[in-house]
């Protein structure tokens, strides 16, 4: 496992050779319930609380289908303009896991419940179409911790422990067709598909995707051909990668090494690899030539899905607006700049969207998520909508720096309250204290006190040197505890020191 | 023996409703009997005394508390050992569920409880119901009542011997491949495969999913009418389990008339490898049948030649994926964990020791007509064979209201005799088949003892899916005509307990 793999720096190997990828990710559905019992689907229960006969797998239990489940994929197969199946079965995968309870997983093989489909994907201005050959239901397995050993893998644990919670969750898996053509930038297309494919599940709002809780989980296949040849080569299958980073990372290392195999006139291994996020390298799991023989066949458990024209019909017309066009609207009614856009992940444009709809104005709701907002959630390592605070509340601070009652200084105080749990912004700055001096005769008093102590200050500005106001604009910001509007403060000094 | 044991489950629920017998007196008597025979006849492999007579002074409350209480309220059932059961284990007759007792109560194990039955214990069964006389069970065979060194029949071979030695007035069941309609047959009593998807599988320990079906066993056919009714109907817990009223099998057991009925003799189901005493009396039922006014034909059935092979594709396909499960990780037997092994080993090890050569030889040989490459040409073809005799019974049922067989080839044989011989033992399903793989209703009601060796036969009725009610008019016909030319109850000639 540890031997060091030689490797083709990535330019080279694009040289000679033309990678072909393809992704198969897994997206957990954010039903209620599971696929297949009344268990909740609730993360970060204590290990095995959220189980039941069904998704333990007991003796004599039975599956029975979620309902919402088959509308969630559908929803996706429809977003991704897949024909749905009038009629589809559910298959076992049979193979032997001690987190799989049955030793078999639901699944569907041969008839898929989604196929035939297509993900424009934005790839540095240039739209790259990506086709879906399939959408399928399945069930999650257990989880497994393997405690001792080197690898954290089963083989040479000391002991493993299993968390069924996660055994029966609905899971979609979405397969790309083969994507070629993409040459030097298929990393870069695979992290944008995945991405993008990532929007419009959360958009879609069956999913939370969460990547760093194994709500959406990536394989990626790589393989490479010498350019020039017809024949696609062997590809690997680089197992759970668990980052956008990652995703990018994986292909391009497995072309910088299977480069290095294929000069080496060496032969690329069909197998599945594990990528590791620390060395940003892929190491070889289990090989596929001694495959598996999963022996599928129609789970007899479970009667047929078959969704009528008018449930499918219905589902359509509820879709929402996809992603990359609520996007181009949203640009367009807030006459933002493409650069400006760009740096609004999906989230975030949900969040400014929010805080615009809330009264904000689009520059003002951009730059408090971006700038103050977003420092904060780096700084704390939490996501931007997992902030204690709201669009609204948000929008309302805004507006309180435009009438006055806030400058931006006092903002970010409230801000840090409302994110303390001090409740609204209206509450805090009532409770601070924290409103603007705007009582003209205070802040003359204030600014008159300064340019007595500052008589040299003084005399420059008087000068005409108006740029040397900034300290007596301090002094008095002082004098009033930061809760003066700096602005106001400046018109004013320079009005005593007939400069205005 | 007490005479509440000879009694009748109608006859003990119409005098429990009269307040003539108290539940308790009635459980008391039954537990007493196995008891008294049991040891000979082994089939339980868990008598629940205590909680049998706990649910008895429950019912006697209520009912003195003047509620008004279903037909089967302090009616004792015993249970095969498939169905799951909170408070007894459940084993399925192997070694890898030795002492395991189910968190939850199968829907069917529920609905006896909540209609006031009496379950007075865990019948023995061949090992996940594969046999054909329960000498598949881990746990040892159980014994003919009528003679105790032959079968009493499988896999749900503890419940007709249960009831045919006066143990239990009635017992549930599962048939696969006619594991309730055999056993029944060679003891001389009354079992119903229901129409499947007409009593629910859940909790009931899988062993092919598109066929399991429970199902009653009786003395008399009203008998197993009034359990098929208790038992039956929609589970939303089971996905195969059909949405439609129960079929009315109460009233059609007390109609018992069959004037005018057009009954089909399947040509297939006869001649070579056929007991001449199953024939002769097969022959003789339906010639009683023709006289009580029914119209007989003989159909053809073409592709029910091909039913056993298709069988033995589809039943341990799904087998061999249902008993995957058996792993030693979550339950049951664990094997070989001393610490130096790995999960993959223990695994092994538990399944080597925890599986009986039939089980064994049903997963090897479901995982090779799985597998890639092989599928096509045996569970493939086997699907579509399955398909061919759906299309023969329907074909059938469009010329006659029910059809009618031997329901076993042969009366009970020797325990060992065929013990070795694996396909001599699949030939006693030969019959029964064809209705499993349909998913269609069948019954087997007594219809005299073969003359070479004084064992009871069989008649079998198949009706279409959802007619299950046709089985009980025919079959309680041929009873009461029976009846009357006999002079008594055929189990009366049980010799085998000397009673």
């Amino acid at each position: 496992m540890t031997t060091m793999d030689t490797l083709v720096p990535f330019a080279e190997a694009l040289d000679r050779y033309e990678p072909v990828i393809g992704l198969e990710t897994h997206v957990e559905l954010g039903t209620r319930t599971k696929m297949f019992c009344g268990c909740t689907t609730v993360f970060g229960g204590e290990p095995n609380s959220q189980v039941c006969p069904v998704c333990l797998g007991l003796p004599g239990s039975l599956p029975v289908v979620n309902r919402m489940a088959i509308e969630y994929a559908i929803r996706i197969g429809l977003a991704l303009d897949c024909s749905i199946a009038s009629w589809c079965r559910f298959a076992r995968k049979n193979y032997f896991y001690p987190d799989m309870p049955k030793d078999f997983q639901i699944s569907q093989y041969d008839e898929p419940l989604c196929t035939n489909g297509w993900l424009d994907v934005p790839v540095d201005g240039v739209i790259v179409r990506v086709g879906i050959e399939r959408v399928h239901l399945e069930e999650d397995t257990g989880k497994s911790l393997h405690v001792g050993g080197a690898t954290g893998r089963i083989h040479g644990a000391d002991y493993s422990l299993v968390d069924y919670n996660r055994a029966g969750i609905p899971l979609v898996e979405i397969v790309t067709k083969p994507i070629e053509g993409t040459g030097a930038a298929a990393p870069e297309v695979a992290r944008a598909y995945v991405t993008e494919l990532r929007d419009l599940v959360r958009a879609l709002g069956v999913s939370d995707v969460r990547m760093e809780e194994g709500s959406l989980r990536c394989d990626v296949n790589t393989s490479l051909a010498p350019r020039g040849s017809d024949r696609w080569g062997t590809r690997t299958e680089t197992k759970n990668v668990n980052s956008l980073r990652s995703v990018e990372r994986s292909v391009r290392f497995e072309i910088e090494r299977q480069a290095a195999v294929l000069d080496a006139g060496g032969r690329v291994i069909q197998e599945t690899r594990h990528f590791h996020e620390d060395t940003g390298s892929t190491t070889s799991g289990r090989s596929k030539e001694e495959a598996q023989d999963y022996r599928y066949f129609p789970e007899p458990d479970l009667v047929p899905v078959a969704p009528s024209d008018e449930w499918v019909a219905q589902i359509r017309a509820a879709l929402p607006e996809p992603p990359a066009a609520r996007r181009a609207r949203l640009q367009a009614e807030w006459g933002l700049s493409d650069a400006d856009m760009a740096a609004l992940n999906a989230e975030a444009l949900d969040l400014v969207a929010e805080t615009v709809a809330a009264g904000a104005s689009p520059a003002d709701a951009r730059k408090w998520w971006l700038q103050e907002l977003a420092r904060r959630a780096n700084e704390t390592g939490t996501e931007l909508a997992r902030l204690a605070i709201t669009p609204a509340q948000v929008a309302r601070i805004a507006d309180l720096v435009a009438t006055g009652t806030l400058n931006d200084r006092l903002a970010r105080d409230v801000i840090d309250a409302v994110l303390a749990g001090e409740g609204d912004p209206d509450q805090v700055v009532a409770a601070r204290g924290l409103a603007v001096v705007s009582d003209e005769g205070a802040l003359t008093a204030a600014a008159d006190e300064a340019i007595a102590a500052n008589p040299d200050v003084a005399d420059k500005v008087r000068d005409g040197k108006v740029a040397a106001v900034g300290p007596l604009v301090g002094a008095v910001m002082r004098a009033t505890g930061g809760k003066a509007d700096a602005a106001r403060v400046r018109e004013l000094i320079l009005e005593r020191l007939g400069q205005s | 023996m007490s005479e509440l044991t000879r009694m009748t489950a109608a006859e003990l629920s119409a005098a429990l409703a009269a307040e003539e017998v108290s539940a308790t007196e009635v459980t008391r008597a039954h537990l007493d009997r196995i008891a008294a025979v049991d040891d000979r006849v082994h089939a339980f492999l868990h008598v629940a005394a205590d909680s049998a007579l706990a649910g008895a002074a429950a019912v006697d409350a209520r009912r003195q508390a003047g509620e008004r209480l279903g037909p089967l309220a302090g009616v004792p059932v015993a249970v095969k050992d498939v169905f799951t059961t909170v408070g007894m284990p459940t084993t399925c007759g192997s070694r890898i569920l030795a002492g395991w007792h189910p968190p939850y109560d199968a829907t069917i194990t529920r609905r006896l409880k909540r209609a006031g039955a009496i379950i007075l214990g865990k019948t023995n069964m061949d090992e996940f119901a594969m046999g054909s006389s329960t000498e598949n069970s881990a746990f040892g065979p159980s014994h003919n009542p009528w003679d105790l060194d032959k079968i009493p029949g499988g896999s749900s071979g503890g419940s007709a011997a249960a009831v045919a030695a006066y143990e239990a007035p009635l017992a549930i069941g599962t048939d696969t491949g006619g594991s309730i309609r055999q056993p029944a047959a060679v003891c001389g009593i009354v079992g119903t495969k229901p129409t499947y998807g007409g009593s629910s599988r859940y909790g009931v320990v899988a062993f092919a999913s598109s066929l399991d079906t429970p199902g009653p066993f009786g003395r008399t056919v009203l008998d197993a009418a009034l359990l098929h009714e208790a038992m039956s109907g929609h589970d939303p817990c089971d996905s195969t389990s059909i949405d439609a009223p129960v079929p009315p099998v109460v009233a059609a057991a007390r109609q018992a008339d069959v004037s005018g009925m057009r009954i089909g003799v399947v040509t297939e189901l006869s001649g070579d490898g056929y007991q001449p005493g199953v024939l002769s009396r097969f022959a003789e039922a339906v010639e009683l049948l023709e006289s009580l006014g029914a119209k007989v034909t003989e159909v053809s059935c073409p592709h029910f030649r091909y039913a056993l092979p298709a069988y033995y594709l589809i039943a341990p396909s799904e087998a061999s994926s249902n008993l995957a499960r058996f792993d030693a990780m979550r339950y049951g037997l664990r094997v070989g964990d001393d610490g130096t092994r790995d999960a993959e080993e223990v695994m092994a090890l538990t399944r080597a020791a925890g599986f009986g050569a039939e089980v064994k030889r049903r997963i090897i040989l479901g995982t090779y007509a799985l597998s890639s490459g092989y599928y096509d040409a045996y569970y493939g073809k086997a699907q579509q064979v399955r398909t061919l005799i759906i299309r023969d019974f329907d074909a059938a049922f469009g010329q006659v209201d029910v059809l009618v067989s031997p329901a076993t080839p042969t009366t009970a044989f020797a325990i060992g005799e065929r013990a070795d011989d694996p396909m001599a033992m699949y030939l006693a399903d030969l019959c029964t088949i064809p209705s499993d793989l349909a998913g269609n209703a069948a019954i087997s009601v007594p219809c005299g003892l073969a003359p070479e060796d004084g064992l009871p036969v069989g008649l079998q009725v198949m009706a279409p899916a959802l007619a299950d009610d046709r089985l009980y008019r025919v079959a309680a016909a041929a009873e009461a005509a029976f009846t009357g030319r006999w002079g008594r109850p055929l189990l009366a000639e049980a010799k085998g307990l000397n009673s």
